[in-house]
């Protein structure tokens, strides 16, 4: 057993019983008179559901606000695409939910790998979350009594996911967006869209300001403020093919490491179980289907490897294994996604996968059709079943979905403390950029929940914590650290932009991509990993000297925007890799294929968990390893153990 | 299969543009259209040319940021459906296809297909929203909304701001776009307080944005990839007419 020194900053988490800690926490947090806080200027960097709300909010109590994004238009981040829903401690179905239990099945679902006082204070503020969406008009979806409707998600017993359709991204985001725009109207908030962060500033220690490059014009400039605030999202481009945006990337994040800020369990990837499976080596992006489907869809596939090339509908109910309702009977279909991934993977390798390629397992919605009829079915489903129609020309009406697992979130992030700041001081991060609350694994309808708590409710009450500290205007952008981070990005584009190759940067991304996908997925290895460490830097070797970028970095150059990003996803791939390998035990979705129950193993053999389950090492690895980019480039590891006193650390089972 | 593009390519805003002609060579019908410009712009690059500048994001038909005028037709000829959802195996193999940017005086072209659309959120900024301060609001359940309502205003919200509805009308309008967000946030009781002020504002931007009026195509409704209807620009007219003679008496 290591001894369990945490060498990380102080998390500054609150004493005093859990339920009261936020309530404690928001009562001793310092506080800047209305007067006071138009004087303070705030970057915020990312316009999704955490950056528009933090932009919104902010504003609204009176801070000057700037806002950056690279999209067109705010209105597009990637939030956008979250389908499924949000969840709340609401217990407006009266099945027994509470704060409590919204925050112990997001421990558990997070395999005991988070911070208990930001998960509960998470489950907390939940409630506020769906009355604020309300009352700016969110057409949440609703029963005919007028009131709220609610579904289920994977790793819970009750109904707390509020939607719309398989839109409630959007309309949470439109709400943030209109939030956001009635701010700029009334001069709160100065929007800079399409504008990318390329390097964050730091000045006697403190983040005070950006570096970004305007995506039309192509001008470089430098952006001062009292604090900076980074909602940028994750980094499941890595991997080239994932769930995420195609702009999605790690720039920002990755630049506030190299300038400082720790990267904390940056192993965490959350494989989506139910996604479009991947038709060819043309295809640029996977697209998910929402976990909500299964609440009324099956999963399966052949008992029999000999049936794997026949039509669904040729293979009798007796010669199906439906595997997630065989082995987690308590859960079923709706096991959390990290296991229902395994779980696919599991019967593709055993040769039962079917479509092309044999890597797909079916989603069949025959028994629901059949029970509430199809109009039920559409009314609840409608525009997934046409989008899955439009990618994959197949009719899910009357043929099984086939779905496959793909990466789809990061649990890993920029390390903060209880007020959502880094180890730089004025550098607060919110929603998936942060490390979070969602512990090694994420359970479906929180990122919206925790993107909006962030923006709106915690980073308002929190912030002031350091900005009374800050004399306001302080620094200034002719500051000379400015104009040394402004010449670097120069030199950078330049660089790009000269190194006159032949490849273009999708050839470069492609191949890190499949390189981490097979090394560093869905299951993961000591030689995979160390393989993986040996490759990398071979494919950065091979970027920097064959890259074709054309134009110039006076216009708009996609190519170029590409190119930046790929850079640092590459250099980023190894940190992801080298703490995947330093990390071993499995959890939640970092699975370590040496780390798994056996039959030997006293809960198998009681029929606790089965065999194959991921098996954590309490002992040796509940901390938080936060990674500082050290000198000359090699990563220091920082650790903060994590503390349970209000859920007992036990093996995670949904049987 | 192989296909001839016919491609709008412009340099800069000032720039004058043109149509280029590209050979698409061994396109597999399973590609979307942008994966089909990928492969495309991947062979202009590594034969030393500029490849084809192009909005996209979440190639899942939601961020509304694609917005391609695919032979003559916003997104194409496919119904309810964005550039990004459009397959390769709704074309022929031999086939020439004009693809152009999203054109409307209101949308200045950046570079080759890459269109400006800042003017929506301007539109939106006039008035497309609700004020609740955040923190001051009630339980969500405390004021019961009709379900029929409530769909209809998440019909309305469906709107992903691509402006298909603009490129399409002869006249530019953005009649739909407007009556869209009037509608969702008209359809709530929270929306009621502003319900007057929003109208004539949001209106009233999208005119001096240099949006065309309608006058009553359907072309907006027909390229909507979300099938926003057309009547909720005649329920848009109605609530303007109203608004304005109210303000006109005081």
């Amino acid at each position: 057993m290591s001894e369990r020194v945490s060498d990380t900053p102080d998390a500054r988490i609150p004493e005093g019983p859990i339920e009261s800690k936020w309530s404690r926490h928001k009562r001793e947090s310092k506080l800047i008179n209305p007067t006071n806080r138009r004087k303070y200027e705030v970057i915020v960097v990312g316009s999704g559901l955490a950056g528009g709300s933090a932009a919104a909010t902010l504003s609204e109590l009176g801070y000057r606000v700037k806002c950056f994004c690279y999209q067109d238009s705010p209105r597009r981040a990637h939030s956008i695409a979250a389908q499924g829903g949000t969840n709340a401690a609401k217990n407006y179905q009266n099945d027994g939910d509470s704060v409590y239990r919204l925050f112990y099945d997001t421990v558990k679902g997070g395999d005991f790998r988070s911070r208990e006082a930001n998960v509960y204070r998470l489950a907390e503020v939940s409630a506020n979350i769906i009355d604020q969406c309300v009352a700016q008009g969110v057409p949440f979806a609703r029963e005919y009594g007028g009131l709220l409707d609610n579904r289920s998600f994977g790793g819970a017993q009750v109904k707390r996911t509020f939607y719309a359709r398989g839109q409630t991204g959007q309309q949470l985001l439109l709400g943030a967006y209109q939030a956001l725009q009635k701010e700029i109207a009334a001069g709160g908030v100065e929007m800079f869209p399409r504008t990318e962060m390329l390097d964050l500033v730091v000045v006697d220690g403190h983040a005070k300001g950006i570096v970004v490059r305007d995506m039309v014009s192509g001008e470089i400039s430098s952006h001062a403020a009292d604090c900076v605030i980074l909602a940028t999202g994750g980094y499941g481009n890595a991997f080239f093919l994932s769930t995420n945006a195609k702009g999605c990337n790690v720039m920002a994040a990755y630049r506030a490491h190299k300038r400082g800020a720790y990267f904390a369990n940056p192993c965490y990837t959350q494989i989506h179980p139910t996604c479009i499976p991947v038709s060819g080596d043309y295809q640029s992006k996977l697209t998910l289907m929402s976990e909500s489907l299964r609440n009324d869809g099956r999963i399966w596939v052949p008992k029999n490897k000999g049936d794997v090339g026949k039509p669904a509908a040729q293979i009798p109910e007796g010669d199906r294994d439906y595997y997630l309702e065989r082995k987690y009977p308590s859960f079923g279909n709706l096991a959390p996604r990290d296991i229902a991934s395994r779980s696919a993977k599991e019967a593709c390798d055993d040769g039962r996968g079917v479509g092309p390629g044999g890597l797909g397992v079916y989603l069949d919605f025959a028994d629901a059709i059949g029970r509430l009829g199809k109009d039920t079915i559409s009314a609840r489903y409608g525009n997934l079943f046409q989008m899955y129609e439009k990618i994959t020309g197949e009719d899910p009406y009357t043929q099984p979905m086939r779905i496959y697992p793909a990466v789809h979130y990061t649990m890993g992030g920029l390390w903060v403390d209880y007020n959502l700041m880094s180890n730089v001081p004025g550098l607060h991060v919110l929603g998936e950029a942060n490390f979070s609350d969602h512990g090694a694994n994420r359970l479906g309808a929180s990122a919206l929940m925790q993107g909006l708590a962030d923006g709106y409710f915690v980073i308002p009450a929190t912030l002031p914590n350091y900005l009374a500290d800050q004399k306001p205007g302080s620094v200034a952008a002719d500051a000379p650290e400015f104009k040394a981070a402004e010449d670097e990005a120069r030199e950078r584009v330049a660089k790009l932009l000269g190194v006159g190759g032949t490849r273009s940067v999708d050839s470069f991304h492609r191949e890190l991509g499949l390189l981490v996908w097979d090394k560093c997925g869905m299951a993961r290895n000591d030689a995979g990993l160390k393989e993986a460490l040996e490759k990398i830097p071979e494919i950065r070797e091979s970027f920097w000297k064959e890259v074709r970028v054309p134009g110039s970095g006076e216009q708009l150059n996609q190519e170029l925007e590409k190119a930046g990003r790929v850079a640092d996803f590459i250099d980023f791939a190894e940190l992801l890799c080298r703490d995947a390998l330093h990390r071993e035990e499995s959890c939640g979705g970092h699975f370590r294929e040496e780390y798994q129950f056996t039959e030997d193993d006293p809960e198998v053999s009681s029929g606790y968990t089965n065999e194959g389950e991921a098996k954590r090492r309490d002992d040796d690895y509940a901390y938080v390893a936060a990674w500082e980019h050290g000198a000359g480039g090699e990563p220091v590891l920082h650790k903060e153990w994590l503390e349970f006193e209000d859920v007992k650390l036990a093996t995670r089972s949904y049987k | 299969m192989n296909l001839t593009l016919k491609v709008w390519r412009q340099g800069g805003p000032n720039h004058k543009g043109k149509i280029e002609t590209y050979p698409a060579e061994d396109i597999p019908e399973e590609a979307s259209f942008l994966e089909m410009l990928d492969i495309v712009n991947e062979r202009i690059i590594t034969d030393g040319g500029e490849p084809i500048a192009f909005d996209h994001d979440c190639r899942e038909g939601i961020c509304g940021a694609c917005s391609l005028t695919i032979n003559g037709v916003p997104h194409g000829r496919e119904s309810a459906i964005t550039t990004c959802q459009l397959h390769m195996r709704k074309f022929r193999d031999g086939d020439t296809i004009w693809v152009e940017p999203f054109r409307a005086r209101a949308f200045p072209v950046l570079r080759d297909l890459v269109v400006d659309r800042s003017a929506f959120d301007r539109i939106i900024e006039a008035g497309g929203y609700i004020s609740a301060r955040t923190g001051s609001a009630v339980d969500a359940n405390a004021t019961p909304v009709p379900k029929a309502d409530a769909d209809e205003a998440f019909e309305a919200a469906a709107c992903i701001g691509c402006g298909a509805c603009v490129a399409a009308c002869k006249n530019a309008s953005a009649m739909l776009f407007v009556s869209a967000k009037v509608k969702h946030l008209g359809n709530f009781p929270q929306g009621q307080p502003e319900a007057k002020r929003r109208v004539l504002a949001m209106v009233r931007q999208m005119d001096e944005e240099g949006f065309g009026n309608c006058t009553n195509q359907y072309e907006c409704e027909a390229v909507c990839p979300k099938e926003i209807t057309a009547e909720f620009i005649a329920d848009l007219n109605r609530g303007y007419a109203k608004a304005s003679l109210e303000e006109t008496l005081g």
